[in-house]
């Protein structure tokens, strides 16, 4: 489904994957190994060098938004462009529908974005990428800040989409996730990325 | 008419007012004396040589040195407007863009004035075409200055969201629309104050030097208005310009945010 070849920036070394339809592979390294960078560089969000094809289509044959939308990145960061939660959500019905999944009520929407907490931020900023219903996930640590709990809805949403031969390459600093999560494991280290046999 | 020509005891006498000041500021330890006298000299100084250059020019009258004159007012005026950024963009942009947006700009509202309001005989005239340049570039370079420098300190604030919005396939257009604006709207904050403000709370200082040089009230309001019209009009498109222009250097046609294209030191 997705295809990267060579794919490099500076920090980067030349990197290929393939990732078949429900795959999930997880990537994991120490800070600064540069897996930001390369989840940046897969969304095209960054300068970057090498061929990158969405079910043998180019990237560059799509327009930018047109990638983001089906290679959609999500950064460990969430920002937020208006002061009510709810503008952040094009669609409040189907935003309705998922938010009690990741255990946030619908009244969110009316929220406004300075009262959320940082686990509250990291959740609504993954159910605006779910709902933009990408073919491919770029999730940057999406667990980091939650609660056992939370963070087990996080993942059950995930093996949904999976289960809906979404693909998604999640950067993680917890093993047992990568145990629960992963088809594959990927290790990274200044700058280049090895398969994880262990 | 008559005007009240002034001998250089009177300027004197008034100069004693801001040796006054710099003493209360030694008194009350301000710190500001030094930088008070500094600012005062170069005012002096800066002033009575451009009624120098002026008057040279007004004899001359030749269209060449009239236009070098103008072409070396921008080029001090680009240098204010980088000098006032807190972050700049890298190499030649950081000087260029701002002097760019107003050499064009200023260019262009001056010879519109020129050659369809003012129309002095030769059009060109240094008496008329440089005192209308001046007013024109000074307000302009406030409104570039300010504008930049809103867009490129708040470009940098706002990455996350810019990013977040580019990430879920939003346009670059999109994403920018509110630091572009917000960046034009404090550009030209001043020009529409100074507009509304004008004749209530202060009687402007052109208009002020032709009451005293002896011009009946109600043709120094012209002149004032027409002046004021020009600037407004050069300000609004340079301000345009150059916040479009910055907006468009630090993106790319993949619609990305290169903030790469920005210097990371910060001038004081």
């Amino acid at each position: 489904m997705l295809s990267i070849q060579d794919l490099s920036r500076p920090g980067l070394k030349p990197f290929s994957i393939d990732l078949n339809e429900g795959e999930c592979v997880v990537l994991t390294g120490p800070s600064g190994a540069g897996k930001t960078l390369l989840l940046r560089a897969i969304a095209d969000l960054d300068p970057n060098k090498g061929s990158v094809f969405l079910n043998q289509v180019n990237k560059n044959e799509y327009t930018a938004p047109e990638w983001r939308r089906a290679v959609c990145y999500l950064s460990t960061e969430s920002g937020w462009w208006a002061d009510d939660v709810g503008i952040h959500f094009p669609n409040h019905q189907s935003a309705g529908e998922l938010l009690p999944k990741l255990g946030i009520g619908p009244d969110a929407l009316n929220w406004q974005v300075a009262r959320l907490s940082t686990g509250e931020r990291q959740r609504l900023a993954l159910a605006r990428l779910i709902l933009v219903s990408p073919s491919v996930m770029l999730l940057d640590e999406p667990t980091s800040g939650l609660d056992p709990e939370s963070e087990t809805m996080v993942e059950q949403i995930l093996l949904q989409k999976l289960a809906e031969d979404v693909s998604i390459l999640i950067v993680t600093h917890s093993s047992d996730q990568a145990n629960r999560l992963a088809t594959r494991c990927l290790k990274m280290n200044s700058g280049v990325v090895s398969e994880d046999i262990a | 008419m008559n005007f009240i020509s002034l001998s250089p005891v009177d300027v004197g006498i008034s100069a004693l007012l801001l040796i006054i000041n710099a003493l209360l500021s030694i008194a009350l330890r301000l710190g500001l004396a030094k930088q008070m006298i500094i600012a005062a000299t170069r005012m002096v100084i800066q002033l009575l040589l451009v009624g120098l250059v002026l008057k040279a020019l007004f004899d001359l009258a030749s269209p060449l040195f009239t236009s070098v004159m103008g072409l070396t007012m921008i080029l001090f005026s680009g240098r204010e407007v980088m000098a006032r950024q807190s972050r700049q963009l890298t190499g030649w942009w950081a000087y260029g863009l701002g002097t760019t947006a107003m050499l064009i700009a200023g260019t262009v509202v001056t010879l519109f004035a020129l050659t369809t309001q003012v129309r002095p005989e030769p059009w060109y005239e240094a008496r008329v075409a440089l005192p209308i340049f001046g007013m024109i570039l000074g307000n302009t370079m406030t409104g570039i200055a300010l504008g930049l420098d809103r867009l490129l300190t708040s470009i940098g604030r706002e990455r996350s969201a810019i990013e977040s919005r580019l990430a879920l396939g939003h346009t670059i257009k999109e994403a920018m629309s509110g630091v572009l604006r917000n960046a034009i709207r404090s550009g030209l904050i001043p020009i529409i104050n100074s507009m509304s403000a004008i004749g209530l709370v202060s009687i402007p200082g052109m208009m002020t030097g032709q009451i005293l040089a002896g011009i009946e009230p109600m043709e120094a309001v012209k002149y004032q208005l027409l002046i004021m019209f020009l600037i407004a009009g050069g300000t609004t498109f340079g301000v345009l310009g150059a916040v479009l222009a910055c907006g468009w250097r630090l993106t790319d046609n993949r619609h990305r945010l290169r903030l790469d294209r920005l210097s990371e030191t910060k001038q004081a």
